[in-house]
């Protein structure tokens, strides 16, 4: 029963901080107290969040080491572009909120079906080479998004590959990407979003699905022996996390006036795992927050140019090695011990999850 | 019961004696374990060669040997770990080949590991709860939008989880890290991970490592109350001699991947080819 409790405190705590969150940004939105640099990255900072927490549920709640994940949000980004200007553009839906919601189906949908046929072959693999093979995905996607151009004529979609012949208004550029996008994502849309998130992984965590994907995390032979159909819940973990993936890419796309495929690079994807890692594997409290101090970050440290990166660099290290002293973990523990719950793998660091069976 | 009896003198490989060790009550019925001929080679070794043996409904029967000779790879091969190169293994007379791990579980088979593998990040409970898996179901869908399902059948599990830990005295642990737990309540944990599994058979490998002799006494009395209660077989290996003379009714030996003797505690005390083989041995350090 302790435990249970300390799950539910811990989850309270999880959304209190979002939702908290959210009143503050809109209450100073309201009394225009807030820069406006930090205005521009609320939703961005929402599509991390977004981003972090659904490659946690892989990395952190399945066990495997995707590198790919940008790869996924690409494709939620430029679907979610395609359907909104097809929409406005084809059927001249004004709407902007119900050109969201069905951008954000559809770009869900897209990301979520590529999930599946990049889940059969990765997830036969384990460990190092699975880790390998999903860069390797990320990086076709990449490409893949760099060669299509798509227009709208008529009603109708145009697609081309590769050359740029297809009549009509042009919604997608190959390497250009989308230029002149309606920027009809809203902080509100995010914060929403955000929430979905949370409610549907942590959910997920405590239930029978959830532990089976666990256990499957834990003894992948064990889990076996007791009947678990391992490869199915790796899948459904990994599904699950491109759904949110595609989604956030949506949100992110659509706030966005233009945006070329080449942004979700596998720096993006390293960069997402960089908040997974530093938020703690399996925390997702942990990803919400390093998400959101690692997007700002970088923008606060502007004032300091060409060092900004370094600093940046420098900032992670610190808070790495500091973050794994003992003392200091212990009086952290002792500070915020009563709501770590969940079963936040920190401790474990990352070798664990690259070196596991 | 002359059908067993056949089979039994078909097992010509076997040397010293070879009477079946199915006792009485579980003559009449099918047996829950079955292999015939079963053997696997790896690169030109052959780890277990003719395997031959039958297990009744309710029998508790052990398996013992010197080390190397192939004990876990029998377990390995009855839960389909690995896919032998010769031979059938009959579960509830049904043939596994072909079969994975996870469908071989759901024909009834459960196990225990000689390296202990719990899922060590999760709570006591949780682990019996996986145990659970396939007898208590909702869907992901209803597992995420919290329907009342989920409500319902968590309850379920938990109870039921709760009643299994009950067994060994363990509710109270339910929420600590198996992980952390110590070396002998992992082995018991488990034990109840694969009961929870509802098993037909239940395969122990060394469930006494590690434990000290008051504990491995008690680990007797559950062994036997666990068949009583549950009506199921159970296979053990065990090195602990005290142990599997004194809760097995039929003993096989193994050595260098064939069986060298089957029969009753007495019998294979008695049997000088297990003497030389094993007991021998051990006198001698």
């Amino acid at each position: 029963m302790k435990a249970k409790r300390s799950k539910l405190i811990y989850n309270l705590v999880t959304f209190g901080v979002v939702i908290a969150a959210f009143v503050i940004m809109t209450i100073m939105i309201n009394n225009k107290t807030i820069s406006r640099s930090l205005k521009g990255q609320l939703i961005p900072i929402c599509s991390w969040i977004m981003m972090a927490v659904s490659l946690n549920l892989v990395v952190g709640i399945s066990g495997e080491l995707s590198l790919g994940h940008a790869g996924f949000m690409s494709l939620g980004a430029f679907t979610g572009i395609v359907v909104s200007g097809w929409l406005l553009n084809g059927f001249q839906m004004e709407d902007p909120t119900l050109r969201l919601v069905l951008a954000l189906v559809a770009g869900g949908v897209v990301a979520g079906v590529a999930g599946v046929l990049i889940g059969i072959p990765v997830l036969r693999l384990r460990g190092d080479y699975l880790a390998i093979v999903t860069l390797a995905f990320g990086e076709i996607i990449k490409n893949v998004m760099n060669c299509i151009y798509v227009s709208v004529d008529g009603t109708g979609l145009r697609f081309g590959f590769l050359n740029n012949t297809i009549p009509g208004i042009i919604l997608l550029n190959g390497p250009n990407g989308a230029k002149g996008v309606k920027t009809i994502s809203t902080f509100t849309a995010g914060f929403v979003l955000v929430l979905i998130t949370l409610v549907v992984v942590l959910n997920l965590v405590n239930s029978r699905a959830g532990r089976a994907i666990q256990a499957t995390r834990d003894n992948r032979i064990a889990a076996e022996s007791m009947g678990v159909p391992v490869t199915r819940y790796k899948m459904m973990a990994f599904v699950t996390a491109a759904v949110i993936a595609g989604m956030a890419g949506v949100l992110y796309g659509l706030n966005m006036a233009t945006l070329v495929p080449t942004k979700f690079s596998f720096n993006e994807s390293i960069n997402v795992l960089v908040f997974v890692v530093m938020g703690g594997i399996g925390n997702v409290l942990g990803s919400v927050i390093s998400a959101t101090a690692l997007t700002i970050l970088p923008e606060k440290l502007r004032f300091l140019q060409n060092y900004r990166m370094l600093i940046y660099a420098v900032v992670l290290i610190l808070v790495m090695v500091l973050g794994n002293n003992p003392t200091l973990k212990s009086w952290f523990r002792s500070l915020f011990g009563r709501f770590r719950g969940g079963r936040s793998a920190r401790e474990n660091g990352t070798e664990e999850v690259i070196g596991r069976e | 019961m002359s059908e067993v009896k056949k089979r039994h003198s078909d097992t010509r490989m076997v040397p010293y004696p070879s009477q079946a060790i199915v006792p009485e009550r579980d003559l009449n019925r099918q047996p829950v374990l079955e292999t015939r001929h079963l053997g696997i080679e790896f690169g030109g070794l052959k780890a277990v060669d003719d395997f031959n043996m039958i297990i009744g409904r309710t029998e508790i029967a052990g398996l013992i040997g010197p080390n190397g000779a192939g004990k876990t790879t029998v377990f390995n091969l009855l839960t389909k770990v690995y896919e032998p190169t010769t031979g059938t293994v009959l579960i509830n007379g049904r043939d596994t080949k072909g079969l994975s791990i996870v469908q071989t579980a759901h024909l009834g088979v459960a196990r225990t590991f000689q390296n202990i593998r719990l899922f060590s990040q999760m709570s006591v409970e949780e682990n019996v709860r996986i145990g659970l898996h396939n007898q208590i179901k909702y869907s992901m869908l209803s597992g995420v939008l919290r329907l009342p399902s989920y409500w319902k059948q968590e309850r379920r599990q938990h109870e039921e989880a709760m009643e299994l830990l009950s067994i060994f005295d363990m509710q109270d642990l339910a929420d600590v890290r198996a992980g952390s737990l110590p070396y002998g309540a992992q082995r018991r944990l488990e034990i109840l991970r694969a009961l929870a599994t509802n098993p037909s058979l239940l395969l122990l490998d060394e469930p006494a490592a590690g434990m000290n002799p008051h504990e491995t006494e008690e680990l007797m009395e559950n062994i036997a109350k666990i068949r009583d209660r549950f009506q199921i077989a159970i296979l053990l290996i065990e090195h602990d001699m005290s142990l599997v003379m004194g809760v097995c009714e039929g003993i096989c030996v193994l050595n260098f991947g064939r069986i060298i003797a089957k029969g009753t505690a007495d019998e294979i005390q008695r049997n000088p080819v297990v003497i030389e083989a094993y007991l021998g041995k051990r006198k001698e350090g």
